[in-house]
């Protein structure tokens, strides 16, 4: 354990280096078109860069999740506010939603199909959808937990409702719409995938479809590692944002009264 | 005319409360948990609903909603904003009144000034002591220089010595400031030495007002002399100093050493739980230990309450049941009287000149 606490941070990527080579030795071993080998892998990743089929399809998907991601937190972060912040609102819509939240966003496809067709519109709205809902919840939650003495306070400072709610309880409420938003930056783009595979002639979804189609495992395996780059880059970059805006205070917050 | 005035106040906490808080005085609210002292002060700030009516300087308030009573307020757990760096945080009411950056900068300058810690400025509530988040509290709560103090146990969350020493400087910084001040606590040996008047509280009532002189020497009612559970009250003819912090008092007779440094004295103050009684000599130091004579046993469901006759003076007790029959005692028994040194405190304001027979008169029922 020792020597493991003294190893570098750029030693995590010790092992991936191991799993590369054996999946390279044992594709060369097992010559079989089911299993190519890594370095096959990177020239057709390196391929579907030049031709721009990589470069197109994966625009495509991070436009829906961009649009719809955003527009689903920003309403999740407003609906979530008013919902925590005004008991009557809270109580007239939390029943609808606690009805909605449950359907998988996936489940909306067929529905959403028919309702909106077949057009750009509808991997937006399933991100929007898979926005929505947790980070409305993260929010009412973070609103709700803010000691309600912080408001006393700040209203014995002078402080109108308005005021209050901006500058103390939605500050204070960060840490947990950063929960809602971190989880769903990584979900949004397992869905939007999921979406292109089902619903959607382009995208890295659909991409995976036509290779799969042509039995094209190389580019099947470019597909997942962009999949599972983007979700680490979107979650981390959330994670990094909320350590900037949040560190200063929490981390020494465990003493704080 | 006074600067606060309550007039039937009621709640879920208080029943037709009146009282009248002098300009500048520092009031302090005494009562048990419980017995409505917060919520008295909620309702001086807007915080809780109330009927009745509520003054400042005479004109009714009842009406302006919290954030515009102009109070400060200093809470218990102090409420520093965990998100802001001591500046804003001491700023927040400023910038809550729009006043310009510059303006605002000023204000927190003089305020770091006044509460000695500028050197505190960018650090979080998070990273500070006990006695800072005090300070800053207290800083911020002055920012808007507001007409009235509310404080709400400022010192329970402090150790003894850090809380003595900001008392002082409290009661100091009170007085330059001449701001008029309420301070609820359930400690009376808070009230002692910096209050101006206190009010008793028993479950939202008033039970009394008075200055601290009148509060111990005419507790008006029971429940007034239940709560202060009566400290002796000794007069001291004569005092001097026998080292560092250290004073020895003459009174009738008894020479009592005190923790006290500077100013002479007349009075001293001991509470019965403080006084230790044994039928045997104790081993150790002789130290404010003298030969007493029991006069009195008073038996209630929780203690049994001695009084005993020590030179010219009437000192009492409080023991527990079982201590009490251990040692067997009785009327006219001679025991052993130890006064514990760290729990005698001096009775400053020794204006009002009253016989001990006064005294006794009063605390004797």
């Amino acid at each position: 354990m020792k020597i493991l606490k003294k190893l570098k941070p750029g030693w995590g990527l010790f092992p991936i280096l191991v799993f590369l080579i054996l999946w390279e030795l044992i594709a060369r071993i097992n010559d079989t078109p089911l299993f190519p080998p890594f370095s096959e892998v990177i020239i057709e990743f390196y391929q579907l860069i030049a031709s721009g089929v990589l470069g197109e399809n994966f625009l495509s998907s991070l436009t829906r999740v961009l649009i719809g991601f955003s527009a689903g937190s920003i309403v999740g972060i407003i609906t979530g506010t008013i919902m925590g912040w005004n008991k009557i609102v809270d109580r007239a819509l939390n029943p609808i939603f606690n009805l909605f939240f449950p359907i998988p966003t996936l489940g909306w496809i067929p529905l959403l199909m028919l309702w909106i067709g077949i057009n750009e519109m509808l991997p937006i709205t399933l991100i929007f959808i898979c926005a929505f809902f947790p980070v409305m919840f993260n929010t009412v939650t973070g609103i709700k937990n803010v000691d309600r003495n912080y408001i006393k306070a700040a209203r014995s400072l002078g402080a109108s409702d308005i005021k209050i709610l901006f500058t103390v309880v939605m500050p204070l409420a960060l840490p947990n719409i950063f929960t809602g938003l971190k989880l769903e930056s990584g979900m949004a783009w397992r869905t939007i995938i999921a979406a292109e595979m089902v619903a959607i002639p382009t995208g890295i979804g659909a991409l995976l479809m036509k290779a799969e189609s042509l039995i094209r495992i190389d580019i099947i395996i470019v597909c997942l590692i962009v999949l599972a780059i983007m979700c680490l880059t979107f979650e981390k970059s959330f994670e990094w944002l909320e350590n900037k805006i949040t560190s200063n205070w929490r981390q020494h917050a465990g003493n704080n009264t | 005319m006074p600067a606060i005035t309550l007039r039937n106040i009621n709640n879920f906490a208080c029943h037709d409360t009146n009282m009248d808080i002098e300009d500048g005085e520092l009031l302090f609210i005494l009562g048990p948990n419980g017995s409505g002292k917060t919520t008295l002060l909620n309702i001086i700030a807007g915080l809780v609903d109330y009927r009745g009516t509520v003054m400042f300087d005479g004109n009714s308030i009842d009406r302006i909603p919290a954030n515009k009573r102009e109070v400060g307020y200093l809470f218990q757990n102090l409420l520093l904003f965990p998100h802001m760096d001591v500046r804003t945080n001491i700023g927040y009411s400023l910038r809550m009144q729009k006043w310009s950056q510059n303006m605002i900068d000023n204000r927190v300058d003089e305020l770091l000034n006044l509460m000695n810690i500028p050197h505190l400025a960018l650090r979080y509530p998070g990273n500070l002591s006990g006695g800072e988040k005090q300070r800053v509290a207290m800083a911020r709560a002055l920012a808007l220089s507001p007409k009235v103090l509310l404080m709400d146990e400022p010192m329970s969350s402090l150790d003894a010595q850090t809380a003595e020493h900001l008392r002082i400087e409290l009661k100091q910084l009170q007085r330059q400031l001449g701001i008029t001040s309420v301070y609820v606590t359930h400690d009376l040996s808070e009230a002692i030495n910096m209050a101006d008047r206190i009010a008793i509280l028993n479950s939202g009532e008033i039970s009394q007002v008075g200055t601290t002189e009148e509060i111990f020497f005419h507790p008006s009612n029971a429940a007034v002399m239940n709560y202060l559970g009566r400290p002796n009250i000794l007069d001291c003819d004569a005092c001097r100093t026998v080292g560092r912090g250290i004073m020895e008092a003459d009174c009738r007779g008894l020479k009592i050493i005190v923790p006290h440094d500077g100013k002479s004295f007349n009075r001293i103050i001991i509470y019965p739980r403080d006084v230790y009684v044994s039928t045997s000599e104790p081993p150790g130091s002789q130290v404010n230990r003298f030969k007493g004579v029991i006069t009195d046993i008073k038996t209630s469901e929780s203690t049994v309450r001695l009084r005993f006759k020590v030179g010219e003076n009437m000192i009492r007790t409080e023991l527990t049941h079982q201590a009490f029959e251990e040692m067997g005692l009785s009327i006219d028994k001679e025991v052993f009287v130890t006064l514990s040194l760290r729990r005698i405190k001096i009775y400053e304001s020794g204006e009002t000149d009253m016989s001990p027979g006064i005294i006794y008169q009063n605390s004797e029922r």
